[in-house]
């Protein structure tokens, strides 16, 4: 573990526990913002650089700043105050729980697990590329439809609002 | 990472820094005078010869303002707004290959692999600065300006990127470099050797050995040039700001060196906004003059490239603010739509074309 790495594993634990403690829902977006950037840090730090700087392009610079534009944008001035705790918060530790599992067991029984650390991961953008096109040609091909499905659907519901008029 | 690595990028950054710096402050003067040419004025003329002191007046000026702060601003975004703003241009300016050599040094701070995919991750972080300077304002025009800006640069964002996609297919050249005799292609492939196609000075390899790509794909020149002024928030698409509209939009609560932030940011972005145009379309430092075309072996050949490449970036700069004068602004409803239902559109169809003229082309 080298010193770069807790200072961005740090940075990204402690602003994703601000994302869920914080009450103004503003604030809220911009901690995920830092947590975003973070992990593009740790991307960056294991010598990914196209992922790196894809996940600070997409998440950081499209799905953050998107959120914070859509809460500014329906919130008005100020965000009520609400309690960070839900009332009902033995159903959420229990979601939490059974969400936590399936993660868990999904990563634990994972091929990657097995597999040797690579010596020096340093693809270029065409090899990833390459391989996109042709070995993982059908996970990419089910994100896309995934993608263009939940594009529709908010296509779909902002054109609800006006059908009344 | 040698010693000698750091010291050579720290000497690196501080020229880029201070070159970078004294454009942006030139630049305001030029914007000055130009503005008062077009409209019949005479512009800065009492500070120095021609006005030309009046950057360092302008500075003093910043300096010595009283730093007000609003009692209604939410204080840890105000602050922090303005240096968000400045940040993003003065990092981009790291990938772009300013010169060849001198010596054995190549003339790019950092040269990354993946350099464009890294501007355009820089890029969209500018935008925070002006969403925060909104929100952190606490009050009318400044929110309504930072809401449209973020709208705006998303929207321009997608397009521009999407406008450099056919460069990259078309430079992607796998047979290389070519031929052309008395160590051309020794020389170039020296310098380009362990880079791979997204790095930048590959672009401008590939500029000297054909021709600049603005002849090749003119329609992506277009798209970028429009998003780069929707980008930089410059007239045709100044909305965040529209004076006349909004007083000045999201840096309406600002004062003295804060607001001096805001506006070197708006010009530090726009030089290196016109640095990359000069590299991804003009043929970056080359110029197709034998001795000029490939990296230099001399030092003197090789500062003559940087002042090719600053004199190309110039040009460029100002084309920039002369739009900026000559041109009505956007509606707003006119700029959204532009963005959504021409631009990308358009950059898709920009795609797909070359994709396919590159497939049917013999050889390939």
């Amino acid at each position: 573990m080298s010193a770069t790495f807790v200072m961005l594993a740090v940075l990204t634990v402690v602003s994703a526990v601000a994302v869920m403690l914080l009450r103004n829902l503003v604030h809220c977006a911009l901690a995920l913002a830092v947590t975003f950037a973070g992990l593009a840090g740790i991307y960056l730090q294991l010598n990914a650089q196209f992922v790196g700087f894809a996940q600070l392009l997409v998440y950081v610079g499209a799905v953050a700043i998107l959120i914070v534009f859509a809460i500014l944008l329906t919130r008005g001035r100020e965000p009520p105050l609400q309690s960070v705790f839900s009332g009902s918060a033995i159903v959420g530790f229990g979601i939490a729980i059974v969400v936590f599992a399936v993660l868990a067991t999904m990563t634990l029984s994972s091929r990657a697990l097995g597999m040797e650390k690579p010596g020096e991961a340093n693809a270029s953008v065409a090899q990833i590329g390459e391989q996109l096109m042709t070995r993982y040609i059908l996970p990419l091909e089910v994100a896309g439809l995934l993608l263009t499905v939940a594009l529709i659907g908010a296509v779909i519901i902002a054109m609800r609002d006006k059908e009344p008029e | 990472m040698t010693s000698q690595f750091i010291l050579f990028s720290l000497l690196k950054v501080l020229c880029v820094f201070s070159v970078l710096m004294f454009i942006v402050g030139n630049a305001v003067w030029v914007e000055r005078k130009v503005s008062a040419f077009i409209q019949d004025r005479r512009g800065p003329n009492r500070v120095g010869p021609f006005g030309l002191f009046q950057l360092i007046a302008d500075a003093i000026k910043g300096f010595l303002k009283e730093d007000f702060t609003p009692g209604h601003v939410r204080k840890a975004y105000y602050w922090l707004a303005p240096a968000i703003v400045m940040v993003p241009s003065l990092l981009t300016v790291a990938i772009i290959p300013f010169g060849s050599l001198l010596g054995s040094q190549k003339m790019v701070i950092a040269d990354l692999n993946v350099g464009i995919l890294y501007t355009f991750g820089i890029v969209s972080l500018a935008v925070y600065g002006i969403v925060l300077a909104g929100y952190a304002a606490r009050s009318k025009y400044p929110f309504l300006g930072s809401i449209r800006s973020s709208a705006q640069m998303i929207s321009y964002e997608i397009a521009m990127g999407m406008s450099v996609v056919p460069l990259f297919l078309i430079a992607c050249d796998p047979k290389g470099i070519r031929d052309l005799g008395n160590g051309w292609r020794e020389a170039w492939q020296t310098f380009l050797a362990g880079t791979s196609s997204l790095n930048l000075s590959r672009l401008v390899a590939w500029q000297a050995d054909h021709c600049w790509l603005i002849i090749y794909a003119p329609l992506s020149f277009g798209i970028f040039l429009a998003a780069m002024f929707a980008e930089t928030n410059r007239l045709p698409f100044d909305l965040p700001e529209s004076e006349q509209e909004l007083a000045g939009g999201y840096n309406v609560e600002y004062s003295s060196m804060k607001f001096m932030l805001f506006f070197m940011g708006e010009y530090a972005s726009m030089t290196v906004s016109a640095a990359l145009l000069t590299t991804l379309f003009l043929g970056g430092w080359t110029l197709p003059i034998p001795g000029l075309d490939r990296p230099a072996s001399t030092i003197p050949l090789g500062l003559l490239q940087i002042a090719v490449f600053l004199a190309k970036m110039l040009i460029v700069e100002f084309i920039i603010i002369w739009v900026r004068w000559m041109w009505p602004r956007f509606r707003y409803d006119q700029l959204m739509a532009l963005g959504w239902r021409r631009f990308i559109p358009l950059a898709l169809a920009n795609i797909l074309i070359t994709a396919v003229a590159l497939w049917i082309k013999p050889g390939h």
